[in-house]
């Protein structure tokens, strides 16, 4: 079958930044997600995720641009002061003009 | 006669169940809720008590009203003020770490708020039906304010409107207006409708909700030792005085002794719902240590246990009686 290059752009960020974050993934280019719920621990382990304080784990498939602009984004306004990991994986899709 | 109230208190299922789930996390028991039930707790106490209030307002003047209600929104305008420059000048809090909390001391807990029924209902002590509206007109101002403050400060960035969002659809707001609203169109008739689920079976819920509390708060202890002891004494003193400043001015605004005591305990308490939510969003740069565990684990036990007695005292005392 035909393949295409794009990139897998995934973040696991705090539950509660969620409908923010998915806006601004929208207006950075993105034209879709995989959503889930998702637990554990990280660097910081910061200790407010016992309370009402979730993680979610968002999927993209994008452009190799668009995955750049992403990241260029998330580490400006959410590096800094929220647990966050965000990372760009190389993957194979068909039907390229679903997602770019 | 006090330590009478405060025997009741203590030995009340609500308050058992709430050293129950702190002895389970103590010992390690593998007890544990779903996410889904907790949600579901908070969804029906926090109806439940907006549909009572609501029933009882359609019986009640309104105008009644409008007194209690200036003073809640004047104590939700000053408590994070002075919470801010305390924090700030003697705790040597950073700008977003001072107004984190003072969002939280400003703002109310729905929890604290509940079990204060409960004791006056356990009491037969009786209180004005509009008390859920009060927990509502106090819940927003003082997260307002004290993000403000930060940002004035310069120590602030995020949002209005997604702040805003956040503490006005917020779902204690929604689901204590809302029930309200549902209480007061359907009136005494309508609730009776709905008084199998959402009246008889109230505390027990409550006590399964407390248990949840109880495991919560217990896993927050070992923070204390990190938060240090100033924000212990903050946690602590600070509800004392507000308790005591909100059962002078209900009893000024023309509130009964249950109305008054209820209006102590949400200048008390302090919120861990809707202010962490908000303050997370506006307020990044400020650390959820100190904010959580002040508002969990040292002001909500408190309150709990020796707190809602002690302002019931007092507004008994400021009513001469």
């Amino acid at each position: 079958m035909h393949t295409v290059a794009l990139k897998e752009v995934t973040v696991i960020a705090e539950a509660l930044l969620e409908d923010k974050l998915l806006r601004e993934l929208r207006e950075l280019g993105a034209r879709g997600f995989t959503i889930a719920d998702v637990r554990g621990e990280g660097s910081r382990r910061l200790r407010d995720d016992e309370w009402e304080g979730r993680r979610v784990r968002v999927e993209t498939l994008v452009g190799a641009e668009v995955a750049d602009r992403i990241l260029q984004h998330l580490a400006e306004h959410y590096f800094p002061h929220y647990s966050m990991v965000a990372y760009v994986a190389d993957v194979q899709v068909v039907r390229r003009e679903k997602y770019v | 006669m006090t330590l009478e109230l405060l025997r009741a208190n203590l030995l009340s299922p609500i308050v058992l169940a709430f050293g129950l789930g702190i002895v389970a996390t103590l010992i390690r028991s593998d007890l544990k809720f779903p996410d889904e039930l907790y949600t579901a707790l908070t969804i029906y106490l926090l109806l439940a008590i907006g549909l009572k209030g609501g029933a009882e307002l359609a019986e009640t003047p309104f105008a009644a009203f409008w007194a209690p209600a200036l003073a809640t929104l004047a104590l939700g305008v000053a408590i994070p003020l002075w919470s801010y420059a305390l924090l700030r000048r003697l705790g040597r809090f950073s700008i977003a770490d001072s107004a984190a909390l003072a969002a939280h001391y400003g703002s109310v807990s729905a929890v604290t708020f509940i079990a204060s029924l409960s004791f006056l209902d356990a009491l037969r002590a009786p209180y004005e039906g509009f008390m859920p509206t009060l927990v509502a007109v106090l819940e927003v101002p003082a997260i307002v304010v004290a993000l403000l403050l930060a940002r004035v400060r310069g120590g602030g960035g995020g949002s209005w409107r997604e702040v805003l969002h956040e503490v006005l659809a917020g779902r204690s707001v929604l689901l204590l207006l809302g029930g309200l609203t549902i209480g007061f169109l359907s009136g005494t008739s309508g609730l009776a409708k709905v008084a199998p689920l959402f009246v008889d079976l109230f505390q027990g819920a409550l006590l399964l909700f407390l248990l949840e509390m109880g495991m919560v708060t217990a896993r927050r202890f070992r923070d204390l030792a990190r938060v240090g002891p100033f924000l212990l004494g903050f946690g602590i003193v600070m509800p004392v005085l507000h308790g005591a400043l909100g059962t002078w001015l209900g009893g000024l605004a023309g509130l009964s002794l249950g109305g008054s005591t209820v209006l102590g305990v949400l200048a008390a308490s302090a919120s861990y719902i809707a202010a962490p939510a908000a303050v997370r969003i506006a307020l990044p740069e400020a650390n959820p240590s100190y904010y959580l565990t002040a508002a969990l684990a040292i002001t909500f036990p408190f309150n709990l246990t020796l707190g809602i007695p002690l302002y019931y005292a007092l507004a008994r005392w400021t009513h001469g009686g």
